[in-house]
């Protein structure tokens, strides 16, 4: 089996339009979360969330492109440019033959559907835009990453609601794994801040008004966010040999599913991928210093996942960082392992764990180190992303320092 | 029908029940109504008073809105109904 490390990240979302910008934000435990600003924001009644600020979507892309990127594709393609630039790769010839790209997904072009939906409903409009269908589809932004890159092998998307990301970079980490590319792009974005997107989500009464405060006693919900992470997967000789910079390796992952509940997680679902992902990476547990926590704020889900992290690492878990950095960015859905990631790789590479921010109060169902509001210097080896889906679809991945 | 026999119908429509097997003390679980149904029937009384009820999953406890019991729960609507006509 072949070794797998990332030789290139890029994002844009509520902390920054980059990874330095990012990361710098998550060392200051910056908060990218406000007021949403979007049209009839005045009929909701969660008004807030991480949106990305101060984007043109004209600097970036010209208007024959609009017409087709709806804001998840256009996301995805801004951070597929920072990582492909930073692995300093070409796709031509076998490479590109071979090489492809998984996303993770949730919605589609959410934006696109209820502007089109508000045209022919609420304004009676007959007629529509021709690209609503190619712009809205959930695989726009795999192809259009695929087109601007030459990507001609694999390619898909997936869609697993908040671990979409994780199951993809999963499944992009064993392509390269098991021979059958050198190169994978992956990650996914997730764009669903707008009044459709929001009023959805507002009735299931599970969104915060004020905060996301995952871990915290008072913690009152989740917050969305909106963005995209995607990374360069490389087989390790293959980046070796082309002197390429590695920024971590992805030791292995696991998938599983709770076979339970629409909504509500498991305790032994999430624990399940945690320790199959363990296993898979060979990794013994008392080797993992950080794990970057599915953390959505809810009551439910940060009392499971604290229970589960308990049930695998036993006395290691009071000694192991946890830390959400939803709190920061927002809930991305399908593209918040992705975002998230890049926490793993801060802890790993620069041996700066992300802070939880907003923890007010401890509550002893989530009695871990959950690095409360202020990043820590320390070093890690190995370091985990949880993401524990509505529909109980789970997929945990492992990442070790390279050196 | 008043306030409370609605709201009888509407928690007895969601737990599958005769709305006579639904008493004033019952809670919602004793009636077997899980999270979700929970959600949905807030979502039906909100629809059935035109009342926006204040209630977070997260946080069932918090806020004015009680529920643990149909009576409470016909208390809290009497009182939205009547601060929001």
């Amino acid at each position: 089996m072949k070794r797998v490390v990332i030789t290139g990240a890029g994002t844009i979302n509520a902390l920054g339009h980059s990874v330095p910008e990012t990361l710098k934000a998550m060392q200051e435990g910056r908060c990218g979360i406000g007021p949403l600003e979007f049209r009839d924001v005045d009929r909701l009644s969660i008004r807030i969330g991480g949106q990305v600020r101060g984007y043109e979507a004209e600097e970036n892309f010209n208007r024959q492109q609009l017409a087709l990127y709806d804001r998840f594709t256009q996301f995805t393609l801004i951070a597929a440019r920072e990582a492909v630039a930073q692995a300093g790769l070409e796709f031509s010839g076998a490479l590109a033959a071979r090489a492809g790209v998984v996303l993770g997904n949730s919605g589609g072009g959410m934006t696109t559907l209820d502007e089109n939906y508000r045209s022919v409903y609420e304004d009676g409009k007959n007629r529509v835009h021709p690209f609503v269908v190619p712009k809205l589809m959930n695989n726009a932004a795999a192809s259009h990453v695929s087109m601007e890159f030459n990507l001609k092998g694999p390619s898909f998307t997936v869609a697993t609601a908040c671990a979409s990301s994780n199951h993809a970079m999963a499944q992009a980490f064993q392509m390269v794994h098991g021979g059958l590319t050198p190169v994978m792009i992956a990650g996914g974005s997730e764009s669903m801040l707008c009044f459709g997107g929001v009023k959805a989500w507002e009735g299931l009464r599970v969104m915060s008004k004020d905060a996301c405060r995952p871990f915290s006693a008072n913690r009152n919900g989740m917050v969305q966010g909106e963005g995209a992470g995607i990374f360069v997967f490389e087989e390790l000789e293959h980046a070796r040999k082309r002197g390429a910079e590695i920024l971590a390796e992805v030791a292995g992952y696991a998938m599983s599913s709770d076979a339970a509940d629409i909504v509500m997680p498991s305790k032994q679902g999430a624990a399940r991928a945690i320790k199959g992902a363990l296993q898979d990476a060979r990794i013994n547990a008392t080797d993992v210093g950080y794990i970057n926590a599915h953390g959505t704020g809810t009551a439910a889900n940060d009392k499971t996942e604290s229970a589960a992290v308990a049930d695998v690492f036993g006395a290691h878990a009071d000694r192991l960082m946890i830390s959400s950095t939803k709190s920061m960015h927002g809930h991305l859905i399908g593209g918040t392992g992705a975002v998230e990631l890049l926490a793993c790789i801060m802890a790993l590479r620069d041996g700066i764990v992300a802070p939880t921010i907003g923890y007010e109060e401890s509550d002893p169902e989530c009695a871990l180190d959950v690095v409360p509001n202020e990043a820590r210097e320390a070093k890690v080896d190995v370091a985990l992303s949880n993401a524990f889906a509505f529909g109980g679809l789970n997929a945990v991945l492992a990442l070790k320092r390279f050196s | 029908m008043d306030i409370t026999d609605r709201v009888i119908n509407i928690i007895a429509e969601q737990a599958v029940l005769d709305p006579s097997d639904v008493t004033m003390d019952s809670s919602l679980e004793d009636l077997g109504i899980d999270s979700l149904g929970l959600v949905e029937s807030i979502f039906a009384i909100e629809e059935a008073f035109d009342i926006s009820v204040p209630f977070n999953a997260n946080e069932p406890d918090q806020g004015d809105f009680d529920i643990s019991s149909v009576s409470s729960i016909v208390a809290g609507i009497q009182k939205l109904v009547a601060e929001q006509s």
